[in-house]
């Protein structure tokens, strides 16, 4: 399985050769927001810069991490070749000179090598030369299966990866690659030093006492760490850009709850930055509305929250057998199987819960398509479907033709079987109020739905609640593609059904079996060509949605994270760390 | 005294074992995954979440991993934390002085008030004073921390700008400026978690003086000639003080196990903030360590309440 953040080659290689800005200039890429228009600044203007996450870096090195947390804390320290920009194509803001393309000879024509040249002069933060032989050992600590990397998805399909000559590596794909930056861009490719980390190879990774005090490349280096509540930097004086960076320290604390989080940013102004803000959509517009010190910072991304349908049979008489492949659920599988799937998604008001829940677009909107994050992809055939609109009339008119009478109670039943739902999800106050309102809505056509709520740390585990053996009838939870759309949408197809024997360790938790996707999806590993693969993703979405294998209500923001009026520069970010262009951070006076 | 002692000691050792057996059984055996936060990344495939689970040593049986994880104890080693990679140890040392900053002067200032004002109301019963210790003390105790945490939060905080609510625990007292500092940011918690223990203290203080004030030794005291302040400190509040003492010795170990909700609402990165937040990520070897140590800390307490109780009061015996 393919994985890297794949990009269509032809679109993205055009781009970066006009992104191919010099780490010195202020903030390349596409400007999200005003705050992207670069400042005029020099080293260590400005005092501190306060940056409050309510999950605490455990962590700091992203090789090790286990939550976003701990990739962001690490980003100061320790860089990529280059990052994802806004847009979701490469930007050399790293440690490479200029992003590889076909037109600079950094991408082989057969698409098979990738040649990358790191700027010339680079230090680490302790003052030795950095050299292509740091990154070929990073792609060793990634590649190597004791090591246990969490990036290691990275290495997929690589063969090798070799230093031509100090400033130079060249990376080579066992096949032609439809996204050449695979290794070496975005959070979860960062750097490591090779003196430092080569004695924390295979099984000592783990408890490697380096992992909690790396050497890097970045704007910043490590003050002080305390595991679980703080961080704090200086300024990395070996940093290759002499006018950057602009805050002298930086302390970036975790701990606490979301709410007071945005409290500190948008009513005390006790902090500069406050990340990933989920807070109730009426609270959190009161709290921005009457802000005088802080920003919101909203940016869609490719997250979807859906409902997910499950195909096989989830019955616990079954035993062994349940939720297996083998099986077929009664009533969402079978003969009228597409026909009480659609009456499922006809009945489901996904407009009431976007607007009451997630602020009509100020953390989510509504979306009827599984494949988001870019215009490219986004299918606009959905719109007019059937299932994409609520329609309750229709919803009842469809499972009375098909035969399924209301009873005494209201609840539908054909042959003995009555349309009785168990609906689960994680614990969360948002997530039950959208429980509420399908529950309302899917009873008003005659289903009887039974809502459970599982912890998130069980619902996302092996454990026998969890979402992928899917022991339930339907379920929901938020996730979305990287840039690299095959990997994702391969997650429906009949490879990788999550069972039994495969531990359910695969995507496929609905066990949705389509011969016509799968080819699809074939079709899309093998294809370079930009326009085409986007092509191919719409279709793969568009059976998704059409045999109502998911429904989409929302797609979530990626980035919903508050900042100070003072602050400036950031710039949103969906498909990298937001962390990825700290560098360019400053504040007016 | 000393025979009770030892004897008393090597009871503990089997309830020890028997507690460190239920934990661990019970943590291993409870749902979760310390690596669910990578549940919905699509960049960390299911195969190599299983790696990184291997390199935890979460595939082998429970019962194997808590062997090894109590032949590692007996050696004072407590392993390591899942999510810090770091020794268990470590985060425990690095926290305790935050609780003890916190939690542990609130039980400070907690008793230093509740003995005045238990003694006082007892003393002038029905006493307006009474009355209003009384109502402040069902307050104390009914109203839950997290109530007066955000209470407090948005009162100084919010709408005053007195005192910040986020702890900065790389803040050093140097000078008095930076102690000022201090009290800042440890005031708010400390009031919260002190107006608890007040409350229960001063009740519990009252009831037992006004047991004792009708009693003969205080007639006897008083028709001696004795001046009431004298008695009322000399003779009641120091009788009624001795199962006091063993409440108040009893209630230390709290103190190191920090405080759960008041930590995680001023961001106190104290034992209690670590344990929850290891429970929720599924974090077994610190949040087995922080148990089995609030274990240990429950049973020395015990004993050493009981010898107090012995010391103050000449009439009990252990043999």
């Amino acid at each position: 399985m393919r994985r890297g953040l794949a990009l269509a080659v032809t679109a993205s290689i055009a781009l970066a050769a006009c992104t191919q800005t010099p780490a010195a200039s202020p903030t390349p890429g596409a400007s999200a927001s005003a705050s992207a228009a670069p400042g005029t600044f020099s080293r260590g203007q400005g005092g501190e810069l306060k940056i409050l996450y309510w999950q605490a870096p455990t962590i700091l090195i992203s090789h090790q991490a286990t939550g976003t947390k701990d990739y962001d804390a690490s980003r100061l320290i320790i860089e990529p070749l280059a990052s994802w920009g806004v847009d979701g194509k490469p930007i050399a803001n790293g440690l490479a000179k200029e992003i590889p393309t076909l037109e600079n000879k950094g991408v082989s024509a057969d698409f098979t090598t990738v040649t990358w040249n790191l700027q010339s002069g680079l230090k680490w933060s302790d003052g030795s030369a950095v050299t292509a032989d740091d990154v070929v050992f990073t792609s060793k600590y990634m590649a190597d299966e004791a090591t246990a990397d969490p990036n290691s998805d990275y290495m997929q399909g690589v063969k090798s990866v070799v230093a031509t000559n100090p400033t130079t590596v060249t990376v080579t794909f066992s096949a032609p690659t439809a996204n050449p930056y695979q290794f070496g861009t975005g959070g979860g490719n960062e750097i490591l030093q090779k003196a430092q980390f080569e004695k924390c190879l295979g099984a000592k990774a783990s408890e490697c006492p380096e992992n909690l005090k790396p050497i890097g490349t970045g704007p910043y280096k490590l003050t002080e760490f305390k595991s679980g509540d703080v961080v704090t930097y200086e300024i990395n004086t070996n940093y290759r850009d002499p006018k950057k960076p602009y805050f002298k320290t930086v302390q970036f604390k975790g701990g606490g709850d979301a709410l007071s989080a945005a409290r500190a940013v948008f009513q005390t102004g006790d902090v500069d930055y406050a990340w990933n803000l989920q807070v109730e959509a009426p609270v959190l517009k009161a709290l921005i509305q009457g802000s005088a010190k802080g920003d919101y910072l909203g940016k869609a991304s490719s997250n979807v929250e859906r409902v997910n349908i499950n195909f096989a049979n989830p019955d616990p008489a079954l035993g062994e057998n349940r939720s297996e492949p083998t099986t077929k659920h009664p009533f969402f599988n079978g003969p009228d199987g597409l026909t009480v799937r659609q009456a499922l998604a006809m009945a489901t008001d996904r407009v009431t819960i976007g607007d009451q829940l997630y602020g009509n677009g100020l953390t989510g909107t509504t979306t009827c398509n599984q494949l988001l994050g870019s215009d490219v992809w986004t299918s606009k055939n959905t719109a007019s479907e059937k299932v994409c609109k609520l329609d309750v009339a229709g919803a009842n008119k469809l499972l009375d033709d098909a035969g399924w009478v209301k009873g005494s109670d209201g609840v539908r039943a054909k042959g003995g079987i009555k349309l009785n739902v168990l609906f689960a999800t994680t614990v969360n106050a948002l997530r039950q109020k959208e429980q509420d309102i399908l529950k309302a809505n899917w009873e008003a056509v005659g289903f009887k739905v039974e809502l459970r709520s599982i912890s998130a740390g069980v619902f996302f585990s092996n454990a026998a609640d969890g979402a992928n053996r899917f022991y339930y009838d339907v379920s929901m939870f938020t996730n979305g593609a990287s840039p690299d759309i095959t990997g994702y949408m391969a997650g429906w197809t009949t490879k990788q059904i999550a069972q039994k024997s495969n531990n359910w360790n695969q995507n496929n938790y609905h066990r949705y079996s389509n011969p016509a996707y799968d080819a699809i999806v074939d079709q899309m590993r093998v294809t370079t060509d930009t326009a085409k693969l986007a092509q191919l993703g719409i279709q793969a979405n568009d059976i998704l949605i059409k045999d109502v294998v998911v429904i989409p209500l929302v797609n979530r923001f990626q980035v919903a994270s508050g900042k100070s009026k003072a602050l400036q520069g950031t710039n949103l970010n969906p498909w990298d760390s937001e962390m990825w262009n700290i560098a360019d951070w400053y504040k007016t006076p | 005294m000393g025979r009770y002692i030892i004897r008393r000691l090597l009871i503990a050792i089997p309830t020890l074992l028997v507690i460190s057996f239920v934990v661990y059984a019970i943590l291993a055996l409870a749902p979760g995954d310390p690596l669910s936060q990578f549940a919905n990344n699509p960049n960390v495939p299911p195969e190599v979440r299983e790696r990184i689970r291997e390199s935890l040593g979460l595939n082998q049986p429970w019962h194997v991993r808590y062997v090894k994880w109590l032949l590692a104890l007996v050696k004072g080693d407590f392993g390591y934390s899942f999510m810090s990679h770091l020794p268990v140890i470590n985060l425990l040392t690095e926290r305790l002085p935050n609780t003890l900053a916190v939690v542990g002067v609130a039980y400070i200032l907690g008793i230093a008030l509740a003995v005045p004002i238990g003694m006082i109301s007892a003393v002038k019963r029905y006493s307006i004073f009474d009355h209003l210790a009384t109502t402040f003390a069902f307050i104390g105790f009914s109203v839950p921390t997290f109530f007066t945490g955000l209470l407090l939060i948005i009162l100084f905080s919010i709408n005053l700008h007195w005192f910040p609510f986020i702890y900065d625990s790389t803040l050093k007292v140097k000078d008095f400026g930076s102690f000022i500092d201090q009290m800042k940011q440890s005031i708010m918690p400390i009031i919260v978690l002190a107006l608890f223990d007040t409350a229960t203290l001063a009740r519990y203080i009252r009831a037992e003086m006004l047991e004792h004030l009708p009693l003969d030794y205080v007639r006897t005291a008083r028709g001696k000639g004795i001046a009431e302040r004298l008695v009322v400190v000399r003779h009641v509040l120091r009788n009624s003080l001795i199962p006091v003492v063993t409440l108040v010795a009893l209630g230390v170990p709290a103190v190191f196990a920090g405080a759960i909700v008041t930590e995680q609402i001023f961001r106190v990165p104290g034992i209690g903030e670590l344990l929850i937040r290891s429970i929720n990520d599924s974090d077994t070897p610190v949040v087995a360590a922080i148990v089995f140590l609030f274990a240990v800390l429950v049973v020395l307490f015990n004993l050493i309440a009981d010898v107090m109780y012995a010391v103050l009061d000449p009439r009990i015996r252990y043999a």
